[in-house]
């Protein structure tokens, strides 16, 4: 496909589906390296910055959101068409996002609570990964995205390198930084070592746990995690909750979630 | 260790060169000298302040082998280049794409490196693109090189799993200029179909020298009808090639399935585990030992390999995930 | 020169400033000793101590005013001989530039006799071998090591089964042992280099009741060591047990989160990363901590060699405990305890290789 624009710039495009423009406006936050950003590709389509919409085809497309009504399954597969290299941002795209929860629930249920017309709502039982309709070529995780790593994408896709974003738990990160563990040091619940890491660590560094907002790492052993995370106190529900945030039905959060879920329903069985 | 044994996918052998560059040196007369060989640990390279910063490297030559394969020579803009054993590597970096460790497969006239690269991943495709006068970082030569010396007197099998020929050419090059010193030399190789064998002249070239060389291949092209050879694996070829079992040195390159089981195959004839020699490949990052990605149990294969006796390391290979 | 008695750290504190050494020690922050840039005594954590247990660390009052009254913090020498990351070069077509290494000067005050040891074993890792490291050297050097002998064993320690403490014998400047009543230190120099600063400072001749009593000191805390192990034969055991089913068990309880190996302080194993500038297309490359316990470490083709756990678990243990003999001519574990305290799940080497008995 030959997509390249102008004085053979490569040409970018952002495309936004079902999420709230966080991780897009991680592009727009690059102040510093933006320029730079600009000079190398030509931002061809960015509505969040600006009001043309560019005609593709596009050599890179950054994809935020996930798929959730009828309308947008037609769109990501016209993306996928006009795009050479298509990159999905943030847990939406990656995941399905915060919205997937809708997934364990009757989402006819929440329309008709939430809206006073709900017949003029057309949207989807599930909220899915844009994965789940075309192939993706690399998936940027987070909820938002790090701005660094997706500086590191646009830097990897002009060089023709994989771009460095390592799939390893967040404690790697954590530690290079200098944090004492959470979890071991102040008993606080922590999804670190089960969650890929991208952040910088953030949260550990204001002496929070982590939220597993950038999804499971390479090889998340969410069982045995579970019980240390019963040991320093969270309940059930706790539990299941933990795991059904941004990345809630990323597969091995999914089964951790449904596991802790299950054996809710069984200590409520259980109970008197 | 290829360091992209990967077998490929490629469809077409495009011999030849490509115009306008200088073609690598094919032994028309006698093959250019390789610098004396001796067991144990290598020679390695003058200390330099840095070892992890490569030296600049231009491109003399690029002759595509197949479709997804080229092979490269390599000069240094500065300087000159440390010489090479047979079975070395070095590690070579594509600015701003990354670095692998290759086989080194050859040695230009001007002393530089040869390197028959194929396309498996980001940093070997962005090596294969490189044309004629562009820089590759080039660190090295590590590693061990084949045990020259003690095959001395006795038969010969090379064997190679596709790529793993890359490696294994300097070292018959070598056997080819001291050619009285060894008994018969055998080479047997295999590759996915017709189309992926590589030097495909050079080995012609071998054959009039004398050696025994015979090709196997996985599958038969069904679009190729020209194919007579054996189908199979390399270890099939074994029973096709002369040598004294009680007598005779063998040399493996491939992957690592391949090496275990032509290792196994030469061992249970009679060859003596230690007169096998495997080329094993990892994951490297730095070919100095600082890193520690490429141990295999207690060795470290960037300065205990890439060549290994297979009678020390048999145990080790045996062991999965290891 | 002879042990003398010390009273107060501050003399040696603004020794070593005016010498332009950064004074690293021990601070309390986030309820951690951490080592961190102190400028007097005053900022030593007098009064606290740490409780150490299997994926456990509590720190607390202990009801006296000792300065060094914990054992090994999560924070090692590492950190300042291998930094989590560093520059290797920049290159931009046929040239390459090798930024300049950072090699502050570091005075270490309080590092501990276990820590001395994995400085040791870090030195036959990066100048031992056939390509010694001109950055780690450098940094090594401008290390001044202030030991503290270790008075309260932490609940994970074990480095009198490794041989390698409670007291330090070598590898020190200077090494001090912190007693009560009065309030004094009993210092030792190690070579010239300290001892120089030694007589500087205001001090007296230790009396044979001092020394005995930094004898006792020493002799006490070897006899409350937290953990274990029996190292008979351990090389052999350990390498002999690739197949043991203990690996699977290990593993279900094993998260490969790599906190381990980040608290080693002799863990060494790194990754290079490749960046390019945006503006001018500058390549260049970083390397950065790694770790056994990732997927990434050993892929060849697109797959890892170690993809389970079990033998993620396996290389780190075998590797320790067995193959760095091979490697290294030494054990790669110097029984420091971090390992045991900072896994999220409390996994307990000592326990692991019990049961592969």
């Amino acid at each position: 496909m030959g997509a390249t624009g102008r004085d053979g710039v490569p040409r970018l495009a952002v495309w936004k589906f079902a999420s709230c423009d966080g991780c897009q406006l991680t592009l727009l936050d690059c102040e510093d390296e933006l320029l730079s950003v600009a000079a190398r590709v030509e931002i061809a389509y960015f509505l969040e910055a600006s009001s043309a919409a560019g005609p593709g085809p596009y050599d890179l497309s950054l994809v935020e959101g996930s798929i959730s009504t009828p309308d947008d399954l037609e769109r990501i597969r016209h993306v996928r068409r006009v795009s050479r290299r298509l990159v999905t941002i943030g847990a939406c795209a990656t995941a399905g996002g915060i919205q997937a929860l809708r997934d364990f629930a009757d989402v006819r249920e929440f329309a008709s609570v939430v809206y006073a017309r709900p017949e003029y709502v057309a949207t989807l039982d599930r909220s899915t990964p844009i994965s789940a309709h075309v192939p993706v070529d690399f998936e940027l995780r987070g909820c938002p995205i790090d701005r660094r790593q997706l500086l590191e994408v646009v830097a990897a896709f002009l060089a023709g390198r994989r771009p460095v974003v390592p799939p390893h738990s967040v404690c790697v990160e954590c530690k290079a930084r200098g944090n004492p563990c959470v979890m071991v040091a102040h008993g606080t619940p922590c999804l670190g070592p089960v969650t890929q890491a991208g952040c910088g660590a953030l949260c550990p560094a204001f002496n929070r746990g982590c939220y597993g907002c950038f999804g499971p790492m390479e090889s998340p052993n969410a069982r045995a995690l579970n019980r240390q995370l019963r040991e320093l106190g969270m309940s059930t529900p706790e539990l299941v909750r933990v795991y059904r945030t941004f990345n809630a039905t990323d597969e091995p959060f999914l089964r951790a979630g449904d596991a802790a879920a299950d054996e809710a329903a069984r200590e409520a069985g259980d109970a008197p | 260790m290829t360091a992209q044994a990967v077998p490929g996918t490629a469809s077409q052998a495009v011999p030849g060169t490509v115009p306008g560059t200088v073609p690598e040196t094919v032994p028309e007369t006698v093959p250019p000298p390789w610098p004396q060989t001796r067991p144990g640990p290598a020679p390695e390279p003058a200390p330099r302040a840095r070892p992890m910063t490569p030296a600049p490297y231009r491109v003399r030559s690029r002759r595509p082998d197949r479709a997804d394969t080229v092979t490269l020579s390599l000069e240094p803009v500065r300087g000159r280049c440390a010489p090479a054993l047979p079975g070395q590597f070095t590690m070579l970096y594509a600015a701003g794409v990354g670095e692998v460790p290759m086989s080194v497969s050859g040695r230009t006239r001007h002393g530089g490196y040869v390197h028959t690269v194929r396309a498996v991943g980001a940093v070997s495709e962005a090596l294969c693109a490189k044309r004629p006068g562009e820089i590759i970082g080039v660190r090295g030569p590590f590693g061990t090189a084949w045990d020259l010396a003690a095959a001395e007197g006795l038969d010969v099998v090379v064997a190679a799993g596709g790529l793993g020929i890359a490696p294994l050419r300097p070292l018959v090059r070598e056997l080819l200029r001291r050619r009285s010193g060894y008994g018969r030399i055998s080479v047997i190789m295999g590759t996915r179909t017709p189309a992926t064998l590589v030097y495909a002249r050079e080995l012609a070239h071998w054959r009039e020298y004398g050696l025994d060389v015979q090709v196997t291949v996985d599958h038969p092209d069904p679009a190729d009808a020209g194919w007579t050879g054996p189908v199979g694996l390399v270890t099939r070829l074994i029973d096709r090639v002369v040598f004294q079992p009680r007598s005779t040195f063998a040399y493996v390159c491939g992957p690592e399935p391949m090496m275990r089981a032509t290792a196994a195959e030469l061992t249970r004839r009679g060859v003596a585990p230690e007169r096998v020699e495997l080329s094993i490949e990892r994951n490297m990052k730095c070919g100095i030992g600082w890193c520690g990605h490429c141990q295999l149990g207690p060795l470290m294969l960037c300065l205990d390999g890439p060549v290994v006796n297979y009678g020390r390391v048999a145990h080790l290979l045996a062991v999965r995930e290891l | 020169m002879d042990a003398v008695v010390i009273r107060s750290l501050d003399p040696l504190i603004g020794e070593l400033r005016s010498r332009g050494y950064t004074v690293v020690g021990p601070v309390s922050r986030d309820e951690v000793i951490r080592m961190s840039e102190i400028d007097a005594e005053s900022d030593l954590p007098a009064g606290l101590t740490d409780e150490q247990a299997p994926g456990r660390y509590r720190l607390g009052p202990a009801g006296d005013g000792m300065f060094f009254g914990f054992a090994a913090s999560p924070d090692s020498a590492k950190r300042f001989t291998q930094p989590p990351s560093r520059t290797l070069f920049r290159m931009h077509g046929e040239t390459v530039e090798e930024p300049e290494e950072p090699a502050p000067k570091v005075a270490l005050l309080g590092i501990r006799a276990c820590d001395l040891a994995a400085l040791a074993v870090q030195d036959r890792v990066f100048l031992g071998g056939r390509h010694p490291d001109p950055g780690y050297r450098r940094r090594r050097e401008n290390l001044f090591l202030v030991a503290v002998n270790c008075a309260v064993p932490g609940g994970t320690c074990f480095c009198v089964s490794m041989g390698t403490g409670p007291r330090a014998t070598s590898g020190y400047d200077l090494a001090l042992t912190e007693l009560a009543g009065p309030h004094r230190f009993v210092a030792e120099a190690g070579g010239e280099r300290g001892a120089e600063i030694l007589r500087l400072l205001p001090h007296d001749p230790a009396t044979e009741a001092d020394l005995h009593a930094a004898r006792e000191v020493s002799r006490c805390a070897a006899e409350h060591m937290g953990r274990s192990v029996d190292t008979d034969g351990i090389k052999e055991r350990v390498a002999s047990a690739p197949e043991s089913p203990q690996w699977q068990e290990v593993a279900s309880r094993c998260l490969t989160c790599a906190n381990c190996t980040m608290v080693c302080p002799t863990c060494f194993c790194t990754t290079v990363e490749d960046f390019t500038d945006l503006g001018d297309g500058t390549a260049g490359r970083t390397e950065r901590w790694d770790s056994c316990f990732t997927l990434g470490f050993t892929e060849v083709g697109g797959a890892p060699v170690r993809g389970s756990g079990a033998a993620r678990y396996r290389q780190w243990l075998t590797h320790k405990f067995s193959t760095w003999f091979d490697q290294f001519g030494t054990s790669g574990c110097i029984g420091c305890g971090r390992c045991i305290t900072w896994c999220p799940v409390g996994i307990d080497v000592t326990e692991e290789l019990a049961k592969l008995r």
